[in-house]
């Protein structure tokens, strides 16, 4: 990394308005790194000269003391959202080619306080997986390796490229989307921070759709200030969205005040999961003692649904993919394989667009809301998740944030549990709960397993609580001071 | 409740997703692994509980029926495998 790719955004952003360095020269230092590690395949489009152009945009409106929110502050942009003119295809052959004639709302957002495009991040296909190995575009290589090992592990997933491409040092801040955990759970991987906003915090207009009533846009940074200025951009009412929430959207680096003393925090018992490894135990263990010392009230709560989240999850999340992917037809966009009538045409196009994971989701999602099996299955779920919600509503009667880990274990190599799809569901076990509730939740890097791997710790807020959420991250933040970085070469241990 | 072979074929069907007949076996088996799984479910009581169709409860929110300007029919074409004069192609639908 050089100097400019190891800053932070808010350094980036000071450094920029004193005209330390221009915003083309930060602009460029992030183009040569993510040229240096194309082997991490964290990207899966460049758009090199456009962010060029856009730096210099940057620079002219910097010179005239025109800055904005992220003027000249080069970001990664997971390929499931639709950027104009340039590939979206979720890294899903069935969008082979796809080039949206439209911008989604949350990268507009983006480009309207000043921050620029270097290119689109890899992902798990439709951003169904944990382990970014279902991509159409190949895996994502994790910049971590365990301690005096060479093998590649993954960078967790679905938004593994977005994780990877901050961590490497590729990109200030990257874009992600998280429907069980996909932004937090890379961010616990890959040792950055992955923050997933309450659900109608951010529109979902232009965010190709897996799971409606879940899927959430959220930033992947390398601090937490960060991340709460990337969310201060990307949130927001949108008209395009019916689910979009009209409220302020607040200050949320203000809220970065280091003060826990008036916060109650709630340790979930029902998080102590059998075979968790003894170093995350201890990690959160840790993670209580950060919050008593600093002042804050720590208690035990219960959320006796938890065990149920992950199956419940695994009914809703591919009932509602069924029916959002039934748009793949071979006939607006992408993929096409002939056939000798509209029908044959469909199947043989769905059969070749899309990957395995993709097509088991999609049957299961398809069994679960056909007739006969409607009640028991999916009605069932939507009834379970009821539950769970509720006893978050309890807990939040007491308790301003539930402190729980954000994995039950560290990044994990290139072909392990793929054997068994529940195994690879397993890795989103802490992460499924808050997403079925709709609440803000952020991933924190907190320490480093026996073999040098990054774990996190995981807070989970009141809806719309954002504020509360990133005062409590800044907290475990500070306390932690993880300053551990995958070396430069991206095939590096922690240093 | 399990899933057999030509349930697999059914559902295969509803999902217009075209299978091989040497994948529809195995595909019965990871699909009977999922259900068995998610069958822990029924332990949960939920009698009288309603169901969360939405994450956040919410009204949808109603506009004033306005016409904007869309996307442009050219744009839109031009992502098509296969468009004319205006319209997507298909394959002949009746004889």
């Amino acid at each position: 990394m050089s100097d400019l790719t190891a800053l932070t955004i808010a350094d980036a952003r000071a450094g920029l308005a004193a005209r330390e360095f221009s915003a083309r020269e930060l602009t460029d230092a992030h183009i040569a790194a993510v040229e240096c590690a194309r082997d991490l395949n964290a990207f899966v489009a460049e758009t090199f000269d456009a962010a060029r152009a856009a730096a210099d945009d940057a620079d002219a409106r910097l010179a005239a003391g025109e800055g904005r929110l992220l003027e000249g502050i080069p970001l990664a942009v997971k390929d499931l959202f639709c950027t104009r003119g340039v590939r979206s295809q979720a890294c899903s052959n069935i969008l082979d080619g796809f080039a949206p004639p439209y911008e989604s709302t949350v990268t507009a957002n983006l480009w309207a306080v000043g921050a620029l495009m270097l290119g689109k991040t890899n992902m798990d296909e439709f951003a169904m997986g944990s382990a970014n190995v279902t991509s159409a575009d190949g895996p994502v290589i994790n910049p971590w390796r365990r301690r005096g090992e060479d093998k590649p592990l993954v960078p967790g997933g679905s938004s593994g490229g977005s994780a990877a491409a901050v961590a490497a040092g590729l990109c200030l801040g990257a874009t992600g989307t998280d429907t069980g955990g996909s932004i937090r759970q890379p961010g616990a991987f890959c040792g950055i921070v992955g923050m997933k906003p309450t659900y109608g915090r951010c529109s979902r207009w232009g965010m190709i759709a897996f799971a409606s009533s879940l899927d959430q846009a959220g930033p992947l940074t390398r601090t937490v200030e960060d991340a709460a200025l990337m969310l201060q951009a990307m949130a927001g009412h949108d008209s395009k969205d019916s689910t979009s929430i009209d409220r302020p959207v607040p200050d949320y680096a203000a809220s970065l005040t280091g003060d826990v003393r008036d916060l109650t925090i709630g340790v979930p018992a029902e998080y102590r999961m059998e075979g968790m490894p003894a170093e995350i135990e201890a990690l959160w263990a840790e993670g209580v003692r950060w919050f008593r010392d600093a002042g804050a009230t720590v208690v035990d709560i219960s959320l006796p649904l938890t065990k149920y989240a992950l199956p419940t999850y695994y009914i809703v999340a591919p009932a509602e993919a069924s029916s959002n992917l039934a748009r793949y037809d071979g006939v607006r966009y992408g993929l096409r394989v002939e056939g000798n009538d509209p029908t044959e045409m469909y199947a043989r196009t769905r059969a070749a667009g899309f990957g395995r994971e993709v097509r088991r989701r999609i049957l299961i999602g398809t069994y679960v809301l056909s007739a006969g099996y409607y009640d028991a299955y999916y009605l069932k779920a939507q009834k379970v998740r009821t539950l769970i919600a509720r006893d978050f509503e309890s807990a939040f009667e007491t308790v301003d944030a539930v402190l729980t880990p954000t994995a039950p274990f560290a990044a994990f190599a290139i072909g392990e549990k793929m054997d068994d799809p529940i195994a690879m569901y397993l890795n989103d076990v802490f992460t499924v709960p808050a997403s079925l509730a709709g609440l803000p939740a952020i991933s924190v890097p907190a320490g480093l397993t026996g073999d040098g791997l990054p774990l996190g710790l995981h807070l989970i807020a009141r809806p719309f609580d954002e504020p509360t959420l990133f005062r409590a991250a800044g907290l475990l933040e500070s306390a932690a001071g993880f300053s551990h970085r995958p070396d430069q070469s991206g095939a590096g241990r922690a240093v | 409740m399990s899933i057999d072979k030509d349930t697999v074929v059914r559902i295969a069907r509803l999902s217009r997703i075209a299978m091989e007949d040497d994948a529809l076996e195995p595909m019965a088996e990871e699909l009977n692994g999922i259900l068995a799984w998610v069958e822990q479910l029924s332990e949960v009581d939920t009698e009288g509980v309603e169901p969360m169709t939405g994450a956040i409860a919410a009204t949808l929110p109603q506009r004033d029926d306005d016409a904007e300007a869309g996307t442009a029919t050219d744009d839109l074409l031009a992502n098509a495998p296969e468009a004319d004069d205006g319209f997507f192609v298909v394959p002949k639908v009746v004889e």
